[in-house]
């Protein structure tokens, strides 16, 4: 990154204040209600987590420049400047305490789309030097490396050759003209490689072509979650190029909530220009073939299932019934945890926050919101469509003794595939009828 | 100056001047917001911005999610109570309505008084309880600013001064009178350069928040 000063950070904040920033600061009457809505306000009972709170020294900013008392005010010496002090204390709620899981941004009586706010502090965070280590460490590894984790393509190829062995599936690298680009998360490249497989075997079984490539197989975005629009832009190029190239139709965000806000609504904006190409989540893919006939599952879990919506998919992506149809094709008893869907509780580790060390503490306690949310569902398996919550559930149960297996829609989805066998058979009655 | 020259004042230049600081005030504000403009979303849509843009300025006066509004009942109880009871005062009691006609040319039906001065009271109820909570809340508390007790002091003293004025509580009728509606002035006056813009634009917040979401796909 470069150089990192207050001048650079307060300049990067009057460039982020448009219209309807500026709405939502004029709008705002500290109701507090935003709090109500903040899992780490709720579980932490700390008053400085107010959402809209962490948005202060902006609209200091916003005042000062760009109202008409607020310059008057500031001509006569009465206004209080934002200090790089401030902006460093203000790393605790920016940050370590928002996962831009966007709940706020829905209870808001004025409107005010809270989160989105934090988004745009965030990049006077980072240019002004303030963003916490482990998220300068991730953001570096994407740009020099090509993944937040430090995974390289070598890592990757390792893992395509295990998954040949165990599949015996073709897994193409490169190749021109193939419908989808899947993408991978560095989290599932190294925690859930059975992920790259089910993919695999879906896509198989659809008869659909599709590959990976060696330039752009990295879906995360850490530039989004440090606040560095720069950086953000730079590695959805990466993958725009790597689309064009391969002139694939769609690219498959994987189980990765920001990844999809990353490149399905943000990237078209970070890099000036409509895209050539689809993208979709692998839910929607799914969902897209399970409608088309080309999902075919047999055998259905018997266990008590519920499902939990990754925010950015049901707040920020519009996600919503997807995995509900897909769960229905293979779960016989699924049910609904209260506040799911578009209101549900994020797991607490989304944001940037699973790769910030100082969040530890705070992110372990608002994952009580979790557990209150299973608690009394007498469920026997927690299913989710985004490794960066599946890892941190793992963890949160595993911090309150709750013995509760997290499972990947896709992966079960695959488990439950047709056997090729089976389904030729199939096909040679279709034809024969 | 005696009662009835205090009462001209405020009737006439006062009102004027208060009406004009009102009026631009807006119109400045809204010319703020605006030139700031926003930058076109290039993402493909996936639905209409426009149908759920407009239906946010409006879903978000009404709790759709119960447990939300379970979690801030007091926030909602006391939200509605104070912004219907100013409604009622404001624009139901027939001396303002006759007001009103003096300056619009046309009237709409009041209801009677006694009722008027009901939800004065429960308005005023309404608003020592959002300050009491103000002044105790952790959140609000970390929130509040001076702006907010002020803004508070100009929405309160209007209705209070209107509530004696009626009741010939403390001043002669005519000084009580006067005082309500310099006190309406005063809040006129401040409106545009404070939080209670929010009356208008809220709709604006509303307006982004829901078409960014409706392009997504969402019901914001």
């Amino acid at each position: 990154m470069s150089e990192a000063s207050l001048e650079k950070g307060i300049q990067a904040l009057k460039e982020q204040i448009d219209a309807p920033v500026a709405a939502f600061f004029s709008s705002c009457t500290h109701c507090g209600m935003c709090a109500d809505a903040c899992l780490f306000y709720t579980e932490n009972k700390d008053p400085e987590f107010v959402p809209i709170h962490k948005v202060e020294p902006m609209r200091r900013i916003w005042e000062q420049e760009y109202t008409l008392v607020g310059r008057a005010k500031k001509l006569l010496g009465l206004s209080k400047k934002v200090t790089d002090e401030e902006l460093q204390e203000w790393q605790h709620l920016v940050y370590d305490s928002c996962t831009l899981c966007g709940r706020c941004s829905m209870v808001c009586p004025v409107g005010n789309d809270i989160s989105s706010m934090i988004r745009k502090m965030r990049e006077g965070m980072a240019a002004s030097g303030n963003a916490p280590p482990g998220l300068i460490g991730a953001s570096t590894r994407s740009v020099e490396i090509g993944s937040p984790m430090g995974v390289r393509l070598p890592a990757v190829q390792a893992q395509i050759k295990h998954a040949v062995k165990e599949t015996g599936l073709e897994y193409p690298m490169d190749r021109v003209g193939a419908e989808y680009l899947v993408l991978l998360s560095s989290m599932e490249i190294m925690n859930y490689p059975e992920y790259l497989q089910a993919i695999a075997k879906i896509l198989h079984s659809a008869g659909k072509t599709w590959t990976l490539s060696s330039k752009a197989f990295e879906a995360t975005n850490s530039g989004i979650q440090i606040g560095s629009s720069d950086i953000a832009a730079e590695l959805v190029s990466r993958v725009v190029n790597a689309a064009d190239e391969l002139k694939v139709g769609t690219v498959i965000s994987p189980e990765c909530g920001h990844a999809y806000t990353a490149i399905r609504w943000d990237g078209p904006n970070l890099v000036g220009k409509k895209f050539g190409f689809k993208v979709q989540h692998i839910l929607e893919v799914l969902d897209e073939l399970r409608a088309a006939g080309l999902l075919k599952t047999e055998g259905m879990e018997d266990d008590k299932l519920t499902f939990h919506d990754p925010c950015q998919l049901v707040r920020k992506g519009g996600v919503i019934e997807q995995p509900r149809n897909l769960l229905k094709m293979i779960a016989s008893d699924f049910v609904e945890m209260e506040d799911a869907g578009v209101m549900n509780w994020c797991c607490g580790a989304g944001g940037g926050v699973s790769a910030n060390e100082n969040a530890d503490e705070i992110r372990l306690k608002a994952f009580d919101r979790k557990k209150k949310q299973l608690d009394g569902l007498g469920v026997d398996a927690l299913v989710t469509a985004c490794a960066n919550c599946r890892i941190h559930l793992e963890d949160g149960l595993e911090d309150n003794e709750m013995d509760l297996p997290v499972l990947g829609l896709t992966e079960m989805l695959a488990e439950h595939l047709v056997k090729e066998s089976d389904s030729s058979e199939e096909k040679a009655n279709d034809i024969s009828n | 100056m005696n009662s009835a020259e205090f009462l001209l004042w405020v009737r006439g230049t006062g009102l004027q001047i208060a009406t004009v600081i009102f009026v631009f005030g807006i119109i400045v504000r809204f010319l703020e917001i605006l030139s700031l403009g926003r930058k076109e979303n290039l993402a493909e849509h996936r639905g209409s911005g426009v149908s759920q843009g407009i239906r946010t300025m409006f879903s978000r006066s009404i709790p759709i999610d119960k447990n939300t509004a379970r979690r801030s009942m007091f926030t909602f109880l006391t939200g509605y109570v104070f912004h219907i009871g100013l409604f009622v005062v404001i624009f139901l009691l027939a001396p303002h309505i006759s007001f009103f006609k003096s300056i619009l040319g046309f009237a709409w039906p009041s209801i009677s008084t006694p009722i008027v001065d009901f939800f004065a009271v429960l308005t005023m109820v309404s608003l020592l309880a959002v300050l009491y909570r103000r002044i105790t809340h952790p959140v609000l508390k970390t929130l509040s600013t001076s702006q907010d007790y002020f803004v508070w002091l100009l929405t309160f003293i209007p209705v209070l001064t209107g509530y004696m004025s009626y009741h010939h509580l403390l001043l002669p009728y005519n000084w009580m009178l006067g005082t309500h509606i310099l006190s309406v002035e005063l809040m006129l006056i401040f409106f545009p350069f404070t939080k209670l813009t929010h009356a208008f634009t809220l709709f604006l917040a509303r307006w982004y928040t829901g078409s960014l979401a409706g392009q997504k796909g969402v019901k914001s």
